[in-house]
């Protein structure tokens, strides 16, 4: 703070008339200068920065596209292909939007699952973490309003069936489904509203939310490989921890790295693949919507198939397809509950025991081949023969899919028992490298 | 009055109007969430755009489908031959709900086994009761579908495997039958989809 009083004294000229009107030069000195974070980040700690620099295109690219869309039954898929074809650069700011979408939600696994194996849910940032849940709420549901936009086969397919599962909630349903839809069924009152909702709803509610998720970052500050709280070791006269450093520049120029390999990856994505094989822009969805046809095999785009899995897993029970759709909202919702599932005494996986870090790879390996497994048709491999008991004549894939979808969620269920019983090993005071 | 720093001041008046204003407040935000919410219902527009749809059923051969648009869904009508309605009987085994029991999913005057009017004419609104995809046809007892096919639709979303009078397969995810819209024939050769004598 007094370093603070100062600065204010010694700065004259524009910057100190700001600064008695508002923080400016405080604020720089508090969240960069002089914000300390631990000195031994890894690889896993580009994340952070990456995602912010994906909001910060998909904002760009996303508001240049508004001012050529049309958000009409009629005329949207005709003005994407008039983007991607008369727009000067049209191809590449929608490709750039289209890439984005996919490697955000790259981006945005990758951060989880450092907070995963690092333990970064835990106290004293079960807040962080939550906040951090909701940005990934709110980015499913900009993607699949976003999806619906093109207007293509798979879009209108993707969103009926979507805007179907609400309808499977006991009671309130088909009335919550066509609140929603605006309409009896997916049209063009749905696709304004998807349209209003992806670029003004949503994208305010991901900024307030990313606002909040850095509020509480600066307040508790980072966790670390180690999971060390470097606050608890400081210099006694400076009040400085030991194993900070300033986050400009030691960090913002590691960050610039991260980013320099980030978009030449991008770039890669957008001007050599970016429909990725099908993957990030399905080949279905360049047929027009139509309403009357279903095409043969629908698939949601890859950053939701392991949950597409889940509800494709669970079998119907009573006559209600509810458990399904219960246990698709279930598996997402589930990450919400970490800081509070794990009793471990350490944070990293670098002092757990291996009961835990054989936990953390089955969830890893369940959540892949839920992945796969939603890319493809439950036929994919067959049945199984009529002479089996019980899983005769069953998909063999859904019966895989169940098999993952259970311990999926025994992944969490179970992490109170396991986290507890883990042989952990001692944590050392400071951060090692 | 006085002096008004002097004044004591009077905390259960206070009280009062912070409660009194706080009420007003949430009623008043409670009221303009009405219009806000139903503004998002069907419009009008929406609801006008159902009106009933007439079918010229002359050009359906003996085996053959068509669709047809009702209210923005497909509706199919298949004109079942004799073989095709001999079958339905052998799927009842195999059926979530044979007999039409569960959950009521046509208009009373075709809860029949062949679920029509005319035993051969089925009329099904061609959306899938899991979550809203198009079936795909597999008329034929020949193909793609296994060797103790009867014919009938499969939906390429989740899976679920309906027989020719609409009826769901066990271990389909889709919960019930398929939907038979209400319909009437105006002619022997013209169908009218959307309404029917009861109604």
């Amino acid at each position: 703070m007094k370093t603070e009083i100062k600065t204010k004294k010694t700065k004259s000229g524009l910057v100190a008339w700001i600064d008695d009107r508002f923080p400016l030069s405080s604020f720089i000195t508090n969240h960069l200068r002089e914000y300390y974070a631990p000195k031994n980040f890894n690889f896993w700690y580009y994340f952070g920065a990456l995602a912010l620099l994906t909001l910060v295109l998909q904002l760009i690219t996303g508001l240049l596209l508004t001012m050529h869309y049309k958000p009409d039954a009629e005329l949207a898929f005709g003005s994407v292909e008039y983007i991607m074809r008369d727009v000067s650069f049209g191809w590449l700011i929608r490709y750039m939007h289209s890439t984005g979408a996919s490697l955000f939600f790259v981006v945005i696994y990758l951060h989880m699952f450092k907070a995963l194996i690092y333990g970064s849910y835990k106290n004293p940032r079960e807040l962080l973490w939550l906040f951090g849940v909701a940005i990934f709420l709110c980015l499913m549901g900009e993607a699949f309003f976003g999806y619906l936009l093109p207007w293509g086969q798979m879009s209108y397919w993707g969103a009926q069936v979507i805007v179907n599962l609400f309808s499977a909630i006991p009671f309130v349903g088909p009335d919550l489904s066509e609140w929603l839809r605006g309409d009896y069924l997916v049209s063009d009152a749905t696709l304004n509203r998807f349209f209003a909702f992806h670029v003004i709803a949503l994208p305010l509610a991901l900024f307030g939310l990313v606002f909040l998720h850095l509020v509480a970052l600066h307040e508790v500050g980072s966790n670390n490989p180690d999971g060390v709280e470097i606050k608890k070791n400081v210099d006694k006269k400076t009040n400085i921890p030991l194993d900070g450093i300033p986050f400009h520049p030691y960090y913002t120029v590691k960050d610039l790295i991260g980013v320099s390999v980030f978009l030449l990856v991008f770039a890669l994505i957008v001007f050599y693949l970016p429909e990725m094989g099908g993957y990030f822009l399905e080949a279905n969805n360049f047929i027009p919507a139509d309403p009357l046809k279903t095409p043969a095999h629908i698939a949601p785009v890859w950053y939701f198939t392991p949950y597409y899995s889940i509800l494709r897993a669970v079998p119907p029970i009573l006559n209600s397809q509810f458990p399904g759709v219960a246990a698709m909202g279930l598996s997402v919702i589930a990450f919400a509950f970490l800081p509070w599932l794990d009793r471990s005494k350490v944070k990293s996986i670098r002092y757990k025991g291996n009961l835990f870090k054989r936990w953390i790879g089955l969830f890893v390996v369940s959540f892949l081949v839920l992945g796969y497994l939603g890319t493809v048709p439950s036929t994919v491999w067959g049945q199984f023969s009529n002479a089996i008991p019980l899983i005769g004549g069953v998909d063999k894939a859904t019966v895989v899919a169940r098999i993952f979808t259970i311990t999926y969620f025994l992944f969490f269920v179970l992490m109170p028992y396991y986290s507890k019983k883990d042989k952990t090993k001692p944590v050392p005071s400071r951060v090692s490298y | 009055m006085g002096n008004r720093l002097d004044d004591k001041i009077d905390k259960k008046k206070r009280s009062f109007l912070i409660a009194a204003t706080t009420v007003t407040g949430v009623i008043g935000a409670g009221v303009i969430t009405v219009p806000f919410l139903s503004s998002m219902t069907p419009s009008e527009r929406a609801k006008a755009a159902g009106a009933p749809v007439e079918v010229d059923l002359s050009k359906i051969e003996a085996g053959a489908m068509i669709t047809t648009e009702w209210r923005g869904q497909p509706v199919w009508i298949i004109n079942r031959s004799q073989a095709m309605l001999d079958d339905l009987k052998k799927n009842d085994s195999d059926l979530s709900d044979p007999h039409l029991d569960v959950v009521s999913q046509q208009p009373s005057y075709c809860k029949n086994p062949t679920r029509s009017l005319k035993p051969n004419l089925l009329v099904l609104v061609g959306i899938c009761t899991h979550l809203g995809c198009s079936p795909t046809a597999k008329l034929q007892t020949q193909g793609d579908m296994g060797e103790n096919w009867n014919g009938g639709f499969f939906c390429p979303c989740h899976g679920s495997k309906f027989d020719l009078a609409g009826r769901v397969y066990k271990g389909s995810p889709a919960p019930i039958n398929l939907v038979v819209p209400p319909h009437k024939y105006i002619n022997e050769n013209t169908l009218l989809i959307g309404e029917d004598n009861e109604g």
